[in-house]
């Protein structure tokens, strides 16, 4: 073999299984359970013999937490209920308010935190802070009209909810962690996985629920 | 210079939309000299023509240590020919015991036929700007070409191959790193947009023929001609991974899932795209 890439050296333990199960030679019919669980472990396999670490992002970006493993076999729709319940459970007990009680900081701080797209790309500068780029996925103020539609409309928020406590902890878990609400979101989880800093968290908690905020005008 | 009808384009709001999840926002100003750049860019013909013109001249001529040109590179249509080579790659190559797209086999002839080392061979695999070109970008903008008008046809016959597929599919719905994000996340729903940015749902054969059929493209806003392990590896990125190694097996196994998936469709790139 002339070629140097370890990938094709990397015929460990699940490739070995894969290929006992068949995999290598194909199916025409759905796969079965082991099937998946050796094409599954031939990927990851795969995955991690084809990066290299580059700048804040090492090869451990590729392992997988719970909910991750779960979402990654969401491929053809529906997980089963009590699977659904399980991520959702687990996520919102790892859900951290601050200790100060404190869940609404500054609107217009939350705004350019909505508004930054940076943070965690093996480009980005880790000395820089973070960004959610909320924008990206969610109309919020409709002065900004370069929003993404991967997720709902967030315009009027809490004008819509109502200005209670309620509405206040739901965003701050929402943004904090957003499968404790709805397992195999394609929202990122801000507070679990230290994207946003606390105060930036509850800027951005600001921003949805601020009287005053213009989302909520 | 081709005309512009036969351009592959991004139009409409699409076009005025750099800001991606990935960069910071752009500001309204860059948005309108990227547009004014993308238009005057398109009245004067693709700008990828000249990678490809230097890709052609490259392939003739004898390079490397031992001397040899691309004329006896098999791309899988036997050495030297490029007619439709495109159209049918990704694809299993005995020699080297590995199932290849474009880009890992002319890196493969020239470590194996001209005597580079792989080093040598991988050393600018995107260029940037005039003084750090990629001969890979040029040669493989002008293979594409060479598949201009020809149907999309990706063979799964070959176990390795179809195996390189299941790879690809299973890894375009895998959730890891800071952001929980997969392929999935921005490209598994029809019409739905990052900032601007329309997303192709390459999930289902219209999307992946639309997107694939158009790459390798010239990015107007980067003023290069990008490959299709370009693109993976700036998804890549903006998915919050490490640097994807190019030419390595995942990035054989998601081409070969896309390209598969474009199949039926006529190849009409190299495109240009924001
Ligand atoms: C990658 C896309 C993405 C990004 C970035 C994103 N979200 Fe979301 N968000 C979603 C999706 C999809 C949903 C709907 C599914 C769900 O509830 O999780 C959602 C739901 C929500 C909800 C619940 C809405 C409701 O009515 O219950 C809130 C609140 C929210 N997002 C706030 C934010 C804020 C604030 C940010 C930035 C800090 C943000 N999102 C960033 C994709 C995203
Ligand atoms: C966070 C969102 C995001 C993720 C995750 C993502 N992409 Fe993309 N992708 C984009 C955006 C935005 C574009 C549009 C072009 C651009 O910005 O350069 C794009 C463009 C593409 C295109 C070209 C489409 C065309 O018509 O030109 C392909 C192919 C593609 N992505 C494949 C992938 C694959 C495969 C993965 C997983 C490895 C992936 N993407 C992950 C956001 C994403």
């Amino acid at each position: 073999m002339t070629t140097r890439f370890p990938a094709v050296r990397l015929l460990g333990a699940a490739a070995a299984v894969a290929a006992a199960a068949g995999i290598l030679y194909g199916c025409a019919s759905a796969p079965s359970a082991s099937e998946d669980a050796a094409l599954t472990a031939r990927t990851i396999a795969i995955m991690k013999a084809s990066f290299k670490p580059k700048g804040q992002a090492g090869l451990d970006r590729l392992d997988q937490d719970e909910t991750q493993r779960l979402c990654s076999q969401n491929a053809e729709g529906k997980l089963p209920d009590s699977i659904v319940k399980k991520i959702e459970q687990e996520n919102l007990a790892a859900v951290k308010y601050p200790a100060d009680g404190k869940l609404v900081g500054n609107w217009k701080e939350g705004e350019k935190v909505a508004e930054l797209g940076q943070g965690m790309q093996f480009s980005d500068d880790p000395k820089k802070p973070n960004g959610a780029n909320c924008y990206a996925c969610h109309q919020l103020s409709p002065k900004q009209e370069a929003y993404g539609t991967i997720g709902p409309s967030l315009y009027e928020f809490a004008k819509k909810r109502g200005y209670t406590e309620e509405t206040r902890r739901y965003a701050w878990a929402k943004v904090y962690d957003a499968e404790a609400f709805s397992a195999c979101t394609n929202m990122p989880r801000f507070g679990q996985h230290h994207i946003l800093t606390e105060q930036q968290i509850r800027d951005v908690v600001a921003l949805l629920v601020d009287p005053a905020s213009p989302v909520n005008q | 210079m081709r005309s512009i009808h036969r351009l592959t384009l991004i139009v409409g709001a699409a076009a005025i939309a750099v800001a991606t999840l990935a960069g910071p926002v752009v500001a309204q100003t860059t948005l309108e000299n990227a547009s004014a750049k993308y238009r005057q860019d398109l009245s004067e013909g693709n700008p990828a023509d000249l990678w490809v013109a230097r890709g052609q001249e490259m392939w003739k001529v004898p390079r490397g240590p031992k001397k040899v040109s691309f004329e006896s590179c098999d791309l899988g249509l036997g050495p030297g020919v490029v007619k439709g080579a495109y159209a049918q790659l990704p694809r299993w190559f005995a020699d080297a015991g590995r199932v290849m797209d474009l880009e890992t086999r002319l890196v493969w002839c020239m470590v194996n036929q001209q005597g580079y080392t792989h080093a040598e061979a991988t050393k600018q695999t995107f260029g940037n700007g005039s003084r750090h070109r990629s001969d890979l970008e040029a040669l493989t903008a002008y293979v594409a070409k060479e598949s201009d008008g020809v149907k999309m046809n990706v063979s799964l016959a070959d176990p390795h191959v179809r195996e390189m597929y299941d790879v690809g599919k299973k890894a375009f719905f895998y959730h890891a790193g800071t952001h929980d994000f997969a392929c999935a996340t921005c490209h598994a729903e029809d019409n739905v947009r990052i900032r601007l940015q329309y997303l192709p749902n390459l999930t289902k054969p219209e999307g992946a023929q639309k997107a694939y059929t158009t790459w390798p493209a010239y990015r107007v806003a980067q003023g290069e001609t990008r490959t299709f392990q370009w693109r993976l590896n700036d998804c890549f990125r903006q998915q919050r991974f490490p640097d994807l190694i190019y030419g390595s097996d995942l990035s054989i196994a998601l081409t070969t899932y896309l390209a598969a998936s474009a199949n039926g469709a006529v190849y009409v790139g190299p495109g240009i795209k924001l």
